[in-house]
């Protein structure tokens, strides 16, 4: 096992929790719109998107592209932007062109939330334990 | 923070359903009004939706594009001794089903349940968070 985790925990958390209160949001957004014409639904892969948050922020300092122009594309050194939206594969699409389909975004809905409750018990762990080491049980 | 945006964008689909439910309500509650102030009768009213994107955010809500009236003529009724029957006994009826009313009035308040449920897991989430770290 490794002692010294590739990522410091309580970053990574905060990451996740991060991206879960992100996709929150993208699945409200699809409920919201079950009944607009042509609205198809999203969604990130969330691994995909958490590995590039913790990634990007992690190691800033990998592989920096030198702007030395204004129009120049900045990459590395900075935040990375919110991750890619990517559309879900329609099961039953309406005539009206929506995609939303009520139960696979319940479902998916249910289970960030439940995932996002697990992010925030592993957080409180982490700050435990570290409060802990810094009171030494006191 | 995005949980909050959540919050905005379940209101902005609980105040849309909720116009759409006004409409239908007038829909069904005018299903025999064979004249209205304009001496016609009344046009059933549909209301379109629409994202409406969140300044800054991905996530988009939902807003009211449109109210459409239906401009199709209802049936005919034969109905002699009626004040606003033509010549040859007929009134004309508005285009109301009520049938078609009820099912969209049905949907309308699924989809309002819903959101009505996003709203409470995310604040659920949020509460949650507030006590980070107290443990």
């Amino acid at each position: 096992m490794n002692l010294v985790p590739e990522f410091d925990p309580l970053f990574f958390s905060e990451a996740a929790l991060r991206m879960r209160g992100y996709r929150q949001q993208i699945l409200a957004s699809n409920m919201a719109n079950i009944d607009t014409p042509g609205y198809k639904a999203r969604d990130v892969l969330f691994s995909q998107a958490l590995r590039e948050q913790v990634e990007g922020t992690a190691y800033s300092n990998a592989l920096p592209l030198s702007a030395s122009n204004d129009r120049h594309y900045r990459i590395g050194g900075s935040l990375p932007g919110a991750p890619a939206l990517l559309y879900r594969m329609p099961m039953q699409p309406a005539l009206d062109g929506n995609t939303v389909d009520v139960e696979t975004e319940r479902s998916h809905f249910a289970d960030n939330a439940v995932r996002t409750e697990a992010a925030m018990t592993m957080l409180n762990s982490v700050i435990a334990s570290r409060r802990l080491a810094l009171t030494g049980n006191q | 923070m995005s949980l909050m945006r959540s919050f905005q964008v379940a209101s902005t689909a609980l105040s849309s359903q909720s116009l759409r439910m006004n409409a239908l309500a007038s829909n069904l509650a005018n299903a025999e009004s064979v004249s209205g102030p304009d001496g016609k009768p009344y046009r059933p009213k549909h209301v379109v939706f629409r994202p409406a994107p969140i300044l800054g955010e991905v996530a988009a809500g939902v807003e009211v594009a449109a109210v459409k009236e239906d401009m199709r003529d209802g049936p005919k009724v034969y109905k002699p001794g009626h004040p606003s029957a033509d010549a040859s006994g007929y009134i004309q009826m508005p285009n109301v089903n009520p049938v078609e009313v009820m099912v969209d009035m049905v949907s309308a308040s699924r989809s309002y349940q819903m959101n009505v449920e996003v709203m409470n897991t995310s604040k659920q989430l949020m509460l949650k968070m507030l006590d980070l770290g107290r443990g």
